[in-house]
């Protein structure tokens, strides 16, 4: 190997591992806020990717059936409880987000040609679809079993995983797509070249993390989600619900995910189970912040990274191998340092 | 005797907790700009009975009615919603927020119905709590005892709530800081508060108190203006248990 | 356990199965075998024990793939060479690896919380998926072909029909071999898992251990089943042993009723069954092909869970009428005691103990002593910090400055399991009983260090003369406490006060020399209490030394010999009840004040 081959390497290993920490940080948020272990959030990823490659082929994406379908089912668990708890003050708002705002997704595609639209048009149009079945997929799934323990939590997580990789077979087939690059632009330093589609995941990487740090900090919902983190019943009688914490979690984090895959999707080629993996290397990271710190997850995610693109270049074939058992000395070193008093459920 | 409009009205409340019933056929009002206290040992069911009236637990029977409306479902956001705020014997804060985001988040569903003056609520909170200016910017977990419990109190007063709850507000604290805090209790009375004062340290609390009720074993064992029960034998008895050994 | 004819006509049906039924049906039958045992496995760890793995199939991989390259291989290394061609010593060496495997990742993560260890088994279960897929000598993805076929006591099992016997025969002994280890000493440590660690360690129960154990034990169930599924198909291939795979087992296990060892059947039939139907049904439904029955599997695990937690399993059972269980008191020969120390020799000394919590000072240079056959009771207000002190002598937390010394032994740096070994035990202020699990069950877990027969003869049943007496202690102390009535009742179902007691029972049945008792009034009756300071009387006339907290000062009053009264953490008052009682400082401290 020489200092070519190195940079080359290490450039795919930040690009894969600022998407990893994107991914990394998602996944503490929704950890801390609900107890839930994320599995699916790599399923975002493919949705976000399969979504705008299809409106870029023209075609309609099958996600938007999902997002009518849930969208009623939510509505129509929503309205029979409201109605059974005489909470009729809440039905406009249910109506709205969950049977029109999915028609009026549904309208803009069909009135507009998604195809010819500008890219900008047609990722925003693809993460108005995707982005909000991370809150439905809360309310259906995990809302109802808020208090269960951690464990049942995860066995949910898994379940909704294999349901929404099913939907994606059947939404987007078992061929994958790659979209073209956001700029044709290369930029050279030296010898080495950095292709602009790395620049624009780095660029949006950062940018993104750095609106998150600004929301979690400066504004008032920023740091709702952050008490509901640190003291639930505490946050609870300031009036901030859980289910408005969880279902904000979810949607910041689906879009995380969604986001991710718009931006990778011209790098790599997505298949409707490709963001599984994806996903776990970002719980890779997510574990070495013991899934409590934000910075030491982005670390260990972009480590993942390089990783990865280190270990492609040595022994390819192995490459998941040797990501994946990364998690055993990380394991270690969590079981030396912490005394875990175990919770009683 | 007691004529003032009810704030909160609880009649022949039960709660139980599996099998166990820790609150029985309990009945208490607190009146418009009342203190009113629950004293008792220990395990008589004194933060039962506020966790239930908050929403925190479900009943098993009885009604609770806040301002005249009767509470449907149990659900502790709506009832910080309609005025109702309880700062719990934990304190529950924001350990790792400053002092200022720990009030910030106090006024959180004020904030949410359109209400956005937080600043000025803190200038009026920091009035009655000149020692949390001083500290605005440190985190809530590096405070001492006291002042814990200053800013939990603090916190809950950002509400602006019409019935404040406070469980063991003195649990912990050293008699100075007791009766710095108390002060501060007696002196919300004239903010036009509501309060619900559950506390086992009994003196203090029947000392600023307009009315009482004695809760033994999960019962209200005996009620009545404070001033009549701070010198009545039976409060001692249920507190050092003079009484079974006759 | 079901009534016998339930039992009987299972077997029966087991029996004539193979003759009556078709090839298709028989293959099925073979599948839903294979797949129960490796959800038996999973019912005891997951349902039962409360962790979980989404790494089984990658341990039915490393069955399967071991036999199969061993009975393949032609080039086996001299050292090597005995283990190859016969699939019983595939099996054996199969064991080996996935106990070593199993032993490394249990090790690794069951000291963290319990997520790290499926979080754990997905990242093992896809490492070793790509291994299979890339290694050259175990075929990569095409697999290994050629497996030699079983032979079962000189038959060999070259058909379908045949090998529904040995599989059926081996998925009975797994189920019987998970209900007698959780009919045991070791059964009642790993029910304790569940929302019963801290107690289950006041008891002197290695509870890391049991968790080890039944990861084990489920990695080796799913080790057997690969074994058979090698040698039935005659070929591996690393799709089976994938983590989709491994998610199905544990859908099996929910589905089925994840703390019932027979609803794994249920559960791997129901399945099996459905997955059969949906891949029918479902491409020529959505008019393309693809595993679409993962999203009908997804959804209705997801309702399950919502809505029948405990999965089917129980809803069958209450179609059945309900067995009569045995009421029969145990009765066997009293366990060995220890010798009783002398009276007013001094059990418990607790010196200057300083407890802090970053900059609070939780407890402050407390001094407190006790000496067998007395009472002693730590009193004082809420917030005192009496409940801090109870863990600081108990080992449930550490003293941050000071020494506690127990039976003459420093043991302020020890936990709580070593503690209760040296003959002290405790009550909880919050019961911490196991509410489905019987009264008497509960009291046995008390006795468990007075027990040394480990997992294996648990398994086999053959310690069933300690178990005997066992139980026969525990029975005794229930009965000693007043719950003879209640003997086979599930804890769960007694008022508090009686749960209370039942808490004495268990401590009592380590045959303890010092007693910690936390609140042990609280919430009792007037004659429950009566009977409760009768029984504290009796067992400090058997020289028991007992200290108690509790706020009852009427229960306290009397009862106790001496009384250290606690305010902000340190010791107000010492001494006999009645001047305590009028000591100034502790009236002031208990109704409290502002002036």
């Amino acid at each position: 190997m020489n200092i070519e081959i190195a940079l080359l390497l290490g450039q795919d290993g930040l690009t894969n591992g600022a998407i990893y920490a994107l991914l990394s940080v998602a996944l503490v948020l929704v950890f801390a806020v609900t107890r839930v272990i994320y599995i699916p959030q790599g399923e975002f990823v493919a949705f976000g990717a399969l979504t705008l490659a299809s409106f870029q082929v023209g075609k309609t994406p099958g996600t938007l059936w999902l997002l009518i379908g849930a969208g009623v089912v939510v509505a129509l668990v929503d309205l029979s409880s409201a109605l059974r708890s005489g909470q009729r003050r809440h039905i406009p708002r249910i109506v709205g987000w969950n049977l029109a705002y999915p028609a009026v997704v549904a309208g803009v595609i069909h009135l507009f040609t998604p195809a010819e639209l500008p890219l900008l048009a047609q990722i925003v149009l693809s993460l108005a679809l995707v982005v909000p079945l991370g809150p439905m997929t809360y309310r259906l799934a995990y809302q109802p079993l808020a208090e269960a323990s951690v464990l049942v939590l995860l066995i949910v997580s898994v379940a909704v995983h294999l349901a929404l990789v099913g939907l994606g077979l059947l939404f987007f087939g078992a061929e994958g797509s790659r979209t073209p690059a956001f700029s044709e632009g290369s930029l050279s330093v030296g010898s080495l070249t950095v292709s602009g589609q790395t620049l624009w995941v780095l660029g949006a990487s950062l940018t993104l993390i750095v609106v998150l740090a600004l929301f979690f900090e400066r504004t008032i919902y920023g740091k709702a989600l952050r008490a509901t983190a640190m003291n639930r019943t505490g946050a609870r009688l300031m009036g901030i619900s859980t289910v408005m914490a969880g279902k904000l979690s979810f949607l910041l984090a689906s879009l995380i995910g969604a986001l991710s895959g718009i931006l990778i999707a011209p790098i790599t080629t997505i298949y409707y189970d490709t963001g599984f993996l994806i996903g776990l290397k970002g719980f890779v990271g997510a574990i070495v912040g013991a899934l409590s710190s934000y910075p030491l997850a982005a670390a260990g995610a972009l480590l993942v990274g390089l990783l990865e693109a280190f270990s492609s270049f040595w022994a390819s074939a192995f490459k998941e191998v040797i990501v994946f058992t990364l998690i055993i000395p990380v394991l270690v070193w969590l079981s030396l340092t912490t005394r875990h008093v175990e919770e009683e459920e | 005797m007691r004529e003032i409009a009810p704030v909160l009205e609880v009649e022949d409340l039960c709660v139980s907790y599996g099998k166990v019933e820790a609150l029985h056929h309990a009945n208490l009002m607190v009146g418009a700009g009342q203190i009113v206290t629950v004293i008792g040992p220990n395990g008589a069911g004194k933060t039962t009975m506020l966790s239930a009236v908050m929403g925190l637990l479900p009943c098993s029977r009885g009604q609770i009615r806040f301002q005249g409306q009767l509470r449907s479902a149990a659900e502790v956001e709506e009832m910080v919603a309609l005025g109702a705020n309880l700062v719990p014997e934990s304190r529950a804060l924001f350990g790792e927020m400053s002092v200022e985001d720990n009030l910030l988040l106090g006024a959180f569903t004020r904030y949410r119905s359109g209400d956005r003056d937080s600043a000025g609520t803190m200038e009026e909170v920091f009035r009655i709590f000149p020692r949390l200016k001083e500290r605005r910017t440190q985190h809530a977990g590096t405070l001492s005892g006291g002042e814990r419990q200053m800013l939990a109190l603090a916190r809950a007063l950002m509400a602006k709530p019409k019935l404040l709850m406070l469980d063991e507000p003195s649990l912990g604290l050293a008699p100075l800081i007791v009766k710095d805090i108390f002060r501060v209790i007696a002196s919300l009375k004239d903010t036009g508060v509501a309060i619900l004062l559950v506390e086992q340290n009994a003196r203090a609390a029947l000392q600023v108190a307009d009315y009482a009720y004695v809760l033994e074993t999960g019962e209200i064992a005996l009620e009545g203006p404070s001033r009549q029960l701070i010198d009545d034998p039976k409060v001692v008895e249920s507190y050092l248990g003079l009484g079974g050994r006759h | 356990m079901q009534p016998h004819y339930l039992l009987g006509g299972f077997l029966v049906l087991l029996l004539t199965v193979p003759q009556i039924a078709s090839e298709f049906h028989v293959t099925l039958l073979n599948y839903i075998g294979l797949y129960s045992i490796v959800a038996i496995g999973l019912v005891l760890l997951t349902g039962i024990g409360g962790l979980t793995s989404f790494g089984q199939a990658a341990f039915v991989g490393l069955g399967g793939y071991t036999t199969a390259y061993l009975t393949t291989a032609t080039n086996l290394p001299a050292w090597a060479a005995f283990l190859g061609g016969a699939p019983w010593m595939g099996l054996l060496a199969g064991i080996v690896i996935t106990a070593l495997v199993a032993l490394l990742l249990g090790l690794l993560t069951l000291r963290l919380s319990g997520h790290y260890l499926p979080l754990g088994t997905i990242a093992w279960s896809i490492s070793l998926y790509f291994l299979f897929g890339n290694l050259e000598f175990l075929g990569g993805h095409t697999g290994i072909t050629g497996i030699p076929a079983l032979t079962v006591f000189g038959l060999v099992m070259m058909d379908g029909r045949n090998f529904f016997y040995v599989i059926w025969a081996v998925v009975l002994i797994a189920v019987w071999l998970t209900v007698n280890l959780l009919d045991s000493r070791e059964g009642r440590a790993i029910r304790a898992l569940k929302g019963g660690v801290v107690m289950a360690e006041a008891m002197g129960v290695d509870t890391a251990r049991s968790k080890v154990v039944i990861f084990l034990i489920a990695a080796l169930f799913g080790c057997v089943s690969g074994w058979l599924y090698a040698h039935l198909q005659r070929f591996v291939n690393p799709t089976p042993f994938s983590i989709n795979m491994s998610i199905e087992y544990l859908f099996m296990a929910v589905l089925g009723g994840a703390a019932h060892v027979w609803g794994a059947l249920i559960g791997a039939g129901v399945i099996t069954i459905l997955k059969q139907w949906l891949q029918d049904w479902l491409p020529r439904l959505l008019g393309a092909s693809g595993n679409f029955e993962m999203i009908v599997f997804g959804v209705l695990l997801i309702y399950v869970l919502q809505r029948a937690r405990d999965g089917i399993w129980p809803i069958l059972a209450r179609l059945v009428p309900q067995p009569v269980v045995v009421r029969a008191v145990p009765q066997a020969e009293p366990l060995p005691r220890k010798l009783p120390p002398d009276k007013g020799l001094v059990l418990l000394d607790a010196r200057k103990v300083v407890k802090r919590f970053g900059g609070l000072v939780a407890n402050n240079n407390m001094n407190l002593t006790v000496k067998s056959g007395e009472i002693m009771a730590l009193i004082g207000p809420n917030g005192a910090g009496k409940s801090t002190m109870f863990n600081c002598l108990s080992g449930v937390d550490q003293a941050t400055e000071g020494e506690v010394l127990f039976a003459g032994r420093d043991v302020t740096r020890l936990d709580s399991r070593e503690i209760a070994r040296l003959g002290m035990s405790r009550t909880f202020q919050h019961v911490r009983l196991l509410g489905t699990m019987s009264v008497l069950e509960n009291a046995a877990i008390g006795a468990h260090l007075r027990g040394s027969k480990g997992v294996l003869p648990a398994m086999l049943h053959l310690e069933r003369g300690e178990e005997a007496r066992l139980l026969a202690e525990a029975a005794r102390q229930v009965e000693r406490v007043g719950l003879k009535d209640a003997m086979f009742e599930p804890a769960g179902s007694l008022a508090l006060g009686q749960q209370r007691t039942l808490e004495i029972a268990r401590a009592m049945c380590a045959d303890p020399c010092l007693l910690l008792l936390d609140e042990p009034a609280a919430g009792l009756r007037y004659l429950e209490k009566q009977a409760l300071a009768e029984l504290l009387r009796k067992l400090r006339g058997e020289g028991v030394g007992i200290l108690l907290v509790e706020h009852d000062m009427d229960f306290v009053m009397g009862l106790a010999d001496r009384v250290v009264v606690m305010e902000f953490g340190e010791k107000i008052a010492e001494g006999l009840p009645e001047e305590v009682q009028r000591n100034p400082a502790v009236i002031e401290a208990y109704l409290g004040g502002v002036e």
